[in-house]
């Protein structure tokens, strides 16, 4: 295979049979980035445990819980394993499957949702 | 002769598929450790719904978490939460720590690499004794125990149930607390309960005084499967740093083995955000 070295504002892609990429000019706002997302895990984190004591209904808190966790997925994700700056096809590749899980769980509280009901049917 | 024209002109830029280039843009090792973490998530994401599935099922009798984890260090009250809060503090701390470990390498700043690398080390063992520290208390379980009746059913006492103290129902110290988290003041029923029931302490496969021994079960695999990725995270961290340590990096000219690194470990973090709420919160 040819070596075709291709250049980006940040550095350059080695081109070969490992075509890694080697970072040239080095942005220094990276790591406020870095900090910033540490900073709003932190805060969501402390919220989560901070409501988890209030009075507020279980279901409402249910929701709250499940959303602020898929938040926090997105920012480790997006930020700390920098999927937000790959390129589309790869972050489709990875993301699309998840489609499977989120019907995996429709199917499996379904079915768990209906025992429960059998289950105190012959109490 | 016109053939290899067009497939020279496939070849060029334009075509990101048309071969000799990665139509990811990233190298294939960090590719495959992504589709790796890909069908590892699917792993987790099975383990975790199964646990949601039969949680569904068993809704009315499933433990309370706030009743089973309330141990804190040096702390003598009930504190639900706190240490689980704490454990995920420590892991999203080696998370920052690896990700700026990432960033040192970037500057091709073979010291800071190292430095942070040894941090996320710590990071991580840090978590894996935290871990080991809370299986322990849940293994030893309370100094009372609970009572299992021959059918399975667990009785608990009421100073072992603090949640439903939270929520201002306060039992009588001789009462009994019911699978479905229900006050038992009826002395007949306590006297007949406490005939036939057997005093279990602490949580293993088969029994768990908190409750449904699967709660127990998933608990044990889960967390286990999630700390042995911690452990093997750890693992590699460690032949990772002595490689930094050795020059392995800056001799090859670039960092990318930490970046391959630090995907495995921010997946790990990842995963304990999804057990945090699963387990502790919802």
């Amino acid at each position: 295979m040819a070596d075709h070295k291709h250049e980006t504002p940040h550095g350059y892609y080695t081109g070969d049979m490992h075509n890694q990429f080697v970072p040239e000019h080095y942005d220094p706002k990276n790591r406020g980035v870095i900090w910033r997302t540490f900073w709003i895990l932190l805060v969501i984190t402390i919220g989560e445990v901070a409501i988890a004591f209030t009075s507020l209904s279980k279901e409402l808190l249910e929701v709250i819980f499940i959303t602020l966790t898929v938040v926090k997925a997105y920012f480790i994700v997006a930020f700390f394993m920098h999927l937000k700056h790959e390129k589309m096809s790869l972050v489709y590749s990875i993301l699309l499957p998840f489609v499977l899980i989120i019907y995996l769980i429709a199917m499996s509280l379904t079915e768990a949702n209906y025992l429960n009901l059998w289950d105190n049917m012959f109490k | 002769m016109a053939a290899e024209a067009t497939l020279a002109h496939e070849n060029s830029s334009s075509n990101p598929w048309g071969g000799g280039k990665s139509p990811f843009g990233i190298s294939w090792g960090k590719m495959m450790m992504w589709f790796f973490l890909v069908s590892d998530a699917f792993t987790f994401s099975s383990l975790i719904i199964a646990y949601g599935a039969f949680r569904h099922r068993l809704t009315h009798i499933w433990p309370t978490a706030n009743d089973v984890f309330t141990h804190f260090p040096f702390v003598h009250d009930h504190l639900p939460l706190a240490y689980v809060g704490l454990m995920t503090f420590i892991l999203i701390m080696s998370s920052v720590t690896m990700v700026l470990a990432v960033d040192a390498g970037h500057r091709r700043d073979n010291k800071s690499v190292a430095v942070w690398m040894g941090l996320t080390i710590i990071g991580g063992f840090m978590f894996l004794g935290s871990q080991a520290w809370e299986w322990y208390n849940f293994i030893s379980g309370t100094p009372d125990g609970a009572l299992k009746m021959p059918t399975g059913e667990i009785y608990r006492f009421p100073e072992n149930a603090p949640s439903l103290h939270a929520k201002g129902i306060h039992a009588p110290d001789w009462a009994l607390i019911s699978p479905d988290h229900k006050v038992i003041e009826d002395k007949a029923e306590i006297a007949r309960i406490k005939a036939v029931a057997q005093p279990i302490h602490g949580a293993n496969l088969t029994d768990n005084e908190y409750g449904h021994p699967l709660f127990a079960d998933f608990f044990f695999f889960i967390t286990g499967f999630h700390g042995f990725h911690v452990f093997s995270g750890v693992v590699i961290n460690i032949i990772i740093f002595f490689n930094v340590l050795s020059g392995v990096y800056s001799r090859r000219g670039h960092y990318e083995q930490i970046e391959k690194t630090g995907l495995y470990w921010h997946f790990v973090d990842l995963v304990w955000v999804f057990v945090f709420t699963f387990f502790y919160l919802v």
